[in-house]
């Protein structure tokens, strides 16, 4: 049993460890690598506790889009950093309080769970005994909630049209790509061979 | 529990309605440029049709593992809905080929609200309440920013979106609050749940975030304050749909979840509902009598009547239900007729919605101020026009449920409302003629004749019928 406590403290702390160098690293690029490790790490915690599907969704969610939409972002946008950065010392002790207030919640919440006693025995069981967690979500999402999936699906849909419909414009003057037109052209329309002398010019 | 084909049958009306919806899609994406009409044409059919099929509908019936209810209270509402959105259609049509709005969307944006908004009444589960009226919302938002180059649209559609948000999360909150009390989201359980012993108190936090969030839906004080700014700024026609499909899904789906789930803590929400009802009924009647903008006016008149509409609910009584469908029904058909009106006042060619630039509309075109004319009497709730019988029925449900004060409280705004209703009559029947308004065209004139026609005086004939079937569907809901 010592493999999976050896696992459990180095995705721990690589992943706090990462979780620290996203807000100090200077290059913001560096920061968003950092954060893209942490959400490895972090995924690879839900695999040691039986959490794989959401293992799964945090590295392709998080990872896959939400981190790459913020490389993008970083790399695109020209912010100056070191002007955002200026009233770090000043804000220090507001973000600590903050942070400090933050722990004791947390603290309050432990130790509501630890002393509520029978919380713990009529805690549902997170995954069945004989079925992988991705294939007891997925029985219960076709089967008994079906209904629902299909009309998110359709709130999707709905989303999608509105965003076609409240952005999409045909500008004047955009060159698209007409492959009839490409492939009608001949060589006689388009290539003339001219006779060039030396010195004259065309 | 495999879902299977007896499961499809109950729902038959929403998967029909959306599957035309996908179809009318492809339709407009293929039809090129002129397909607008064809599209709304086709589905103003999907419309006729999914009514049809509610008709054949009857009785009780629970599908999807219990997320989908279909009940006569369901079928009397859709039908309520379908008319709405149907309406609605007919009086665009002109509209959005004028304004720039003619994008083949626009009706296949309504169809989806309309799915969205059916699926909320036949909501059997806090998570397909959440689902259908987030497709309903979705599709509002979008169509109420459809005039995307009109800075004022634009402005509507971000302020819905912002607060519809707002709304959807205290309802969310409201939502996860009671599944942890109640340990469940189904209709059904928790009312089994919640009639076997006392109510915690977190199951009561969490329903008077869910109230409050659907009272930012069907905009009753004080969470109305998008209203006006929304009805003002979205294209006309878009404020006609919005007044009527999602108001009546809206205040069906908090009957059912009130009623249903939560009947037996009717003393807690009570207060909550009286509240919202008051003070919706005086903002209403009040704020409204210093409105310039016909649509600003007609925004605060629909939050009047949704407070007159909560004191029906505030009953808790079959016979609460009853009158507040009927008035609904009432209110649905005046709201469209007066909107027809609203969507036809151009002078030049251009759109005009200054109560002043109804000024002397006896003399150009008197049909037109005497439709305007029974709409206004109807709203402020003058005999023998149709306004006052649903009115009427609130108050008798309230009264014998023994909520005098707010009965009282209901007469007296009722009283107030009359003045700004009739100071349109009056600027539109004695006021002198600045600048006479362009004849509206033919779909307009039909629906406002027929509108007009039902307010007064077909209501009195085709009453009973309607009458029964409120009763029914009310019935259904405390079986």
């Amino acid at each position: 049993m010592i493999l999976p406590a050896l696992a459990f403290y180095l995705f721990a702390a690589v992943l706090v460890l990462s979780g620290m160098l996203v807000i100090t690293a200077r290059n913001p690029v560096h920061s968003v690598l950092f954060l893209i490790l942490a959400f490895f790490n972090a995924a690879g915690l839900f695999v040691l506790i039986g959490a794989e599907f959401v293992a799964m969704i945090l590295v392709i969610v998080y990872v896959g889009a939400v981190a790459v939409l913020f490389l993008f972002v970083v790399m695109m946008l020209d912010i100056n950093f070191q002007e955002l950065r200026k009233g770090f010392l000043r804000y220090l002790p507001a973000g600590l309080a903050v942070g400090a207030a933050l722990l004791a919640e947390l603290g309050l919440v432990i130790s509501g769970w630890v002393y509520a006693g029978p919380a713990d025995s009529v805690r549902a069981a997170p995954t069945p005994e004989s079925v992988g967690n991705a294939q007891a979500l997925g029985d219960l999402l076709y089967t008994q909630y079906a209904y629902v999936f299909e009309a998110s699906g359709l709130v999707l849909l709905v989303a999608m049209i509105g965003a076609i419909v409240l952005t999409l414009r045909s500008r004047k003057g955009t060159r698209r790509q007409v492959i009839a037109d490409q492939v009608s052209r001949r060589r006689d329309d388009v290539v003339a061979v001219v006779k060039v002398r030396t010195g004259e010019g065309v | 529990m495999q879902p299977v084909l007896t499961d499809l049958i109950p729902a038959l009306p929403e998967i029909f309605l959306a599957v035309a919806a996908l179809l009318l899609l492809m339709l407009g994406v293929f039809s090129g440029k002129n397909g607008t009409r064809l599209v709304s044409g086709l589905a103003l059919v999907a419309l006729v049709v999914t009514a049809v099929l509610l008709f054949r509908q009857e009785g009780y019936d629970v599908a999807f593992s219990g997320l989908f209810i279909t009940d006569s209270f369901a079928v009397f509402s859709k039908l309520l809905i379908l008319l709405g959105t149907g309406l609605s259609l007919i009086i665009a049509q002109n509209f959005i080929a004028r304004e720039d709005m003619d994008r083949f969307e626009y009706p296949v944006l309504m169809v989806l609200a309309t799915v969205g908004m059916m699926m909320m009444v036949s909501a059997n589960d806090l998570l397909s309440l959440y689902v259908g009226l987030e497709l309903q919302s979705l599709s509002l938002y979008v169509i109420a920013a459809f005039r995307r180059d009109s800075a004022k649209s634009t402005e509507a559609g971000l302020k819905y979106f912002v607060l519809g948000a707002l709304s959807s999360g205290m309802l969310l909150y409201g939502i996860s609050m009671i599944y942890g009390f109640a340990g469940t989201t189904n209709f059904i359980t928790i009312a089994q749940v919640l009639q076997a012993g006392p109510a915690s108190l977190g199951v009561i936090v969490g329903l008077v975030f869910v109230a409050a969030g659907l009272a930012f839906k069907i905009s009753a004080v004080p969470f109305h304050m998008w209203t006006p700014d929304v009805y003002e700024g979205a294209p006309t026609p878009v404020s006609a749909f919005f007044a009527v499909a999602p108001k009546v899904a809206a205040i069906c789906l908090f009957i059912r979840v009130l009623e249903g789930p939560f009947g037996s803590l009717l003393p807690q929400w009570r207060q909550v509902i009286e509240f919202c009802a008051v003070a919706s009924m005086l903002v209403g009647s009040l704020a409204a009598i210093r409105q310039t903008n016909i649509k600003r006016l007609m925004a605060y008149s629909s939050i009047a009547n949704i407070g007159y509409a909560l004191v029906g609910v505030a009953a808790g009584t079959a016979d609460g239900v009853q009158a507040v469908l009927i008035y609904m029904a009432i209110y649905l058909v005046m709201t469209v007729g007066t909107f027809a009106i609203i969507i036809g006042m151009r002078q030049k060619g251009k759109a005009v919605e200054e109560i002043a630039d109804l000024a002397g509309l006896s003399k150009t075109s008197p049909m037109l101020a005497l439709a305007l004319a029974v709409f206004m009497f109807s709203m402020a709730g003058v005999p023998p026009a149709a306004g006052f019988f649903g009115k009427l029925l609130v108050f008798m449900a309230a009264w014998k449920a023994g909520l005098y004060p707010l009965s009282i409280i209901m007469a007296l705004t009722s009283g107030i409302s009359l003045y700004y209703y009739l100071k349109v009559c009056k600027v539109s029947w004695f006021d002198d003629v600045k600048e006479p308004l362009d004849r509206p065209a033919a779909g307009l004139s039909w629906v406002v004749t027929a509108t007009a026609l039902v307010v007064f005086p077909v209501a009195l004939v085709i009453g009973t019928p309607v009458l029964n079937g409120a009763a029914a569907a009310a019935a259904s809901l405390f079986h």
